[in-house]
């Protein structure tokens, strides 16, 4: 017996279950010295999984790989180039 | 953010939720939002899987507008106006094109909501069919590059004087490629009562043929190159646009898109082309675009 | 208060009584004077906590109202005909969304060729929406109705669209002593609309989500359910109001000298009154005729009509509509409602387009069958013999 709503009426962020983060083949890795905290990264991100956080007076963007798609656009934003887009490992080809 | 979910079905880079969640943070949640159908709501609005974290109603294709004009009569009937900002979020398909009549009626009403075209250029959700936004010259599937044919040979829509037309308080474009301008615009329109028209240009990487960044990028080059001028109408009158510094030539844009790059092969490749840096010309004048060097 | 009016204005005058929070409006002949009514009583004042819209098409109108209705209001429109096939699309997906939208239709032939009189095509159009449909034969069951269709379509075990289906021109502009509601008593009827689900900022629901193939049935099964489910609220409140007012209209269906009859004859709207006129003339010359009127046409009462039917030898449908490339709408539905019983059905469409319907042929029609003169079989009446030319 499963249960369904009334006029298929959803509860609100259940997206939140499906993890997207394996989605990209690359994932993007943060220069935390170079990061001005600007969050530029952070309003662009279209997948929301971008946060600048402070800690010790020191504020840089931390990433959430469970949802990110590994687009790039973080990276290509921004304005002090402390990010990189590395390649997953998975994705990596062994060439003999 | 508590107002729109990660793990929604968005392509990568895509520009649809960089435009959304700007505009929901600068509603701080207070809002309603109707959105017709597209990507947006395909993305974001399954059963059991909601993206979103506000009152959000989907009905159809065409009709986001009436329904926004519904809720916002209810509000008013009910003594909740004071509950949040009615926002609808719609692609240009259901702006231009099917939804084009309900919008002017509502335009017309000058209902209280602030009405958002996610213009991607195109109906994106069903594979890239050219709609009355999608500009001269893009390669869609409905009008597709062949021996006889250049691609979409008609161009944009003017929405923009559409919407000043009808007399409504406030008309803006802004694009995915500046959130801060999204950000700043939505602000202002809250200022105004009555209909507001915000057309954000949204890059698809998918239908554009770009990869992840490459949204971004486009969106960016399209303003720079005056194809997708950014300006502000308050009760009809030009009040603010964005200026160009260097403007840069239309080519630059078009050849990093799968959807123009036919143009610099095809025998009437280039008259499009030509024809493309003077609509960039005409909005740049008509706009007042660049920036005057002493 | 008795008073003489026109069918329009009971029927604005009803929904007045029913303190409605968003009325949209599109003008469409023979309903636009119910909204010109309302938006009189709108400018005067007299609609308080409503707000009404002139939308700029019946597409627009159905749409502001689904807005309205998911964001908690109280809904009304009128429209017919074209106007009601233009809403379909959004009619349709109001009865999936589970909103109880409350609509006047006044029931008027399709185009083409263009036809502004009354038949029932345009509502047999939409009875697979999912929408409750009941029909009404004069303007006193109009007026009545519009408390009860509120009452039933916002019922939690229902939350369905709720169309009123009455006689366009026939009813809506004719002149009829009506016993008009007073507010106290609608107060006392219908209490105020309470939501099971709206749009709020406090609760915020997705409404109108898509449903892939693993969960898209249950839902349409759902609105099965709802249906029927419907039918005892409906009865219910049928039961309520007759109480309530000393006005009984009966069931789904009213059964009329049925029983031990030979022959019956089913109708809907307006015309059930001319039908029952000559029935009575037929009985007192001793002949054993029934009617039954039918009102609830959705959810369509199969056991009620099984059950009057049953015994009857000859059964004549009577009706206003057809469903081209088979037989009128109303004859379908009996028949399936009869299946597997020994009735000999007869079929009549009639008055198409508000083609006069004489005392004359309903006579001619209920004497061929009782006779035998006529086979069983789907026929329509009242039409010149013609041939098609090019012009």
């Amino acid at each position: 017996m499963i249960e369904i709503t009334i006029g298929a009426i959803s509860k609100p962020m259940e997206a939140k279950k499906i993890k997207t983060g394996d989605w990209g083949t690359e994932y993007p890795v943060v220069d935390i010295e170079k990061c001005s905290g600007c969050k530029s990264c952070e309003m662009f991100c279209p997948d929301l999984c971008v946060e600048v956080v402070k800690e010790n007076r020191k504020k840089y963007a931390v990433f959430n790989y469970d949802y990110c798609k590994g687009c790039g656009v973080c990276a290509f934003v921004c304005p002090e180039d402390a990010i990189k887009m590395e390649m997953k490992e998975i994705y990596k080809l062994e060439v003999e | 953010m508590k107002y729109f979910s990660a793990g929604h079905g968005a392509c990568p880079g895509c520009g649809l939720p960089i435009a959304v969640k700007n505009v929901l943070q600068v509603l701080d949640g207070k809002c309603f939002v109707v959105n017709s159908t597209g990507c947006l709501e395909i993305i974001s609005s399954q059963y059991g899987k909601s993206a979103w974290g506000v009152p959000y109603i989907h009905s159809l294709f065409e009709n986001a507008a009436p329904v926004a004009a519904g809720i916002e009569a209810a509000l008013k009937a009910l003594g909740r106006k004071d509950e949040g900002h009615v926002v609808v979020f719609a692609g240009d398909g259901a702006t231009a094109d099917i939804g084009f009549g309900c919008l002017s009626g509502v335009m017309d009403r000058n209902h209280d909501i602030i009405y958002i075209c996610l213009d991607n250029e195109a109906y994106q959700n069903t594979g890239h069919q050219q709609s009355g936004l999608t500009p001269l010259g893009e390669a869609t599937t409905t009008t597709p590059v062949g021996k006889m044919m250049p691609g979409k040979l008609k161009n944009k829509k003017d929405m923009v004087s559409i919407a000043v037309a009808h007399g409504i308080p406030y008309v803006a474009t802004s694009s995915s490629g500046f959130p801060a301008d999204i950000r700043r615009k939505v602000k202002r329109a809250l200022e105004f009562e009555g209909t507001k028209y915000i057309q954000i240009h949204s890059p698809c990487v998918t239908g554009w043929g770009v990869d992840g960044k490459g949204g971004v990028i486009a969106a960016k080059l399209a303003v720079e190159t005056g194809l997708y001028p950014l300006v502000e109408f308050e009760y009809g009158k030009l009040t603010r646009v964005r200026k160009i510094k260097d403007r840069k030539p239309v080519e630059e844009y078009l050849k990093m898109q799968r959807r123009f790059r036919h143009l610099f092969k095809h025998p009437m490749g280039k008259q499009i082309i030509e024809e493309l840096q003077r609509i960039a010309d005409e909005n740049t004048r008509r706009y007042g675009l660049d920036v005057k060097r002493k | 208060m008795m008073k003489v009016v026109r069918g329009f204005y009971s029927v604005a005058h009803a929904v007045k009584t029913c303190k409605p929070n968003v009325i949209s409006a599109y003008p469409i002949t023979p309903q636009t004077e119910i909204v010109e009514n309302l938006a009189a009583m709108y400018a005067n004042g007299e609609l308080e906590n409503c707000v009404y819209i002139t939308a700029e098409s019946e597409f627009s109108a159905a749409s502001i109202l689904v807005g309205a209705s998911a964001a908690g209001a109280r809904t009304f429109t009128a429209t017919c005909s074209q106007g009601l096939i233009l809403m379909s699309e959004v009619l349709i997906n109001a009865a999936g969304m589970r909103l109880p939208i409350v609509l006047v239709n006044t029931n008027r032939a399709l185009s083409a060729p263009l036809s502004i009189w009354n038949d029932h095509q345009d509502s047999m159009f939409m009875r697979d929406a999912g929408i409750i449909q009941v029909y009404v034969e004069n303007n006193q069951e109009a007026h009545d109705l519009i408390p009860q269709a509120y009452k039933i379509a916002e019922n939690s075990k229902v939350l369905l669209p709720f169309m009123v289906c009455m006689d366009g021109f026939k009813l809506t502009h004719a002149y009829e002593p009506v016993n008009l509601h007073t507010q106290e008593m609608i107060d006392e009827f219908l209490p105020p609309y309470e939501p099971v689900a709206k749009l709020s900022v406090e609760k915020p629901l997705t409404f109108g989500a898509y449903a892939p193939p693993h969960i898209y049935m249950e839902f349409r099964v759902a609105l099965q359910n709802a249906m029927e489910r419907a039918r005892k609220v409906i009865e219910d409140v049928f039961k309520e109001w007759a109480e309530f007012t000393k006005r009984d209209w009966s069931g789904h269906i009213a059964a009329e000298n049925v029983d031990g009859a030979e022959t019956a004859v089913v109708t809907m709207g307006s015309i059930t009154s001319l039908v029952r006129d000559v029935i009575e003339e037929l009985r007192k010359e001793g002949k054993k005729v029934g009617l039954i009127k039918l009102r609830t046409f959705r959810p369509f009462p199969n056991d009620e009509i099984k059950k009057a039917l049953e015994d009857v030898n000859k059964v004549i449908v009577i009706e206003r509509a057809v469903s081209f490339g088979n037989e009128g709408q109303v004859a379908i539905e009996i028949k399936n409602a009869l299946y597997g019983g020994n009735n000999e059905i007869y079929s009549f469409a009639v008055g198409l387009g508000g083609r006069d319907v004489p005392r004359e042929l309903i006579v001619k029609i209920i004497d061929n069958v009782m006779k035998g003169k006529v086979k069983q079989g789907f026929y329509f009446e009242g039409v010149h013999e013609f041939r098609e030319v090019i012009p």
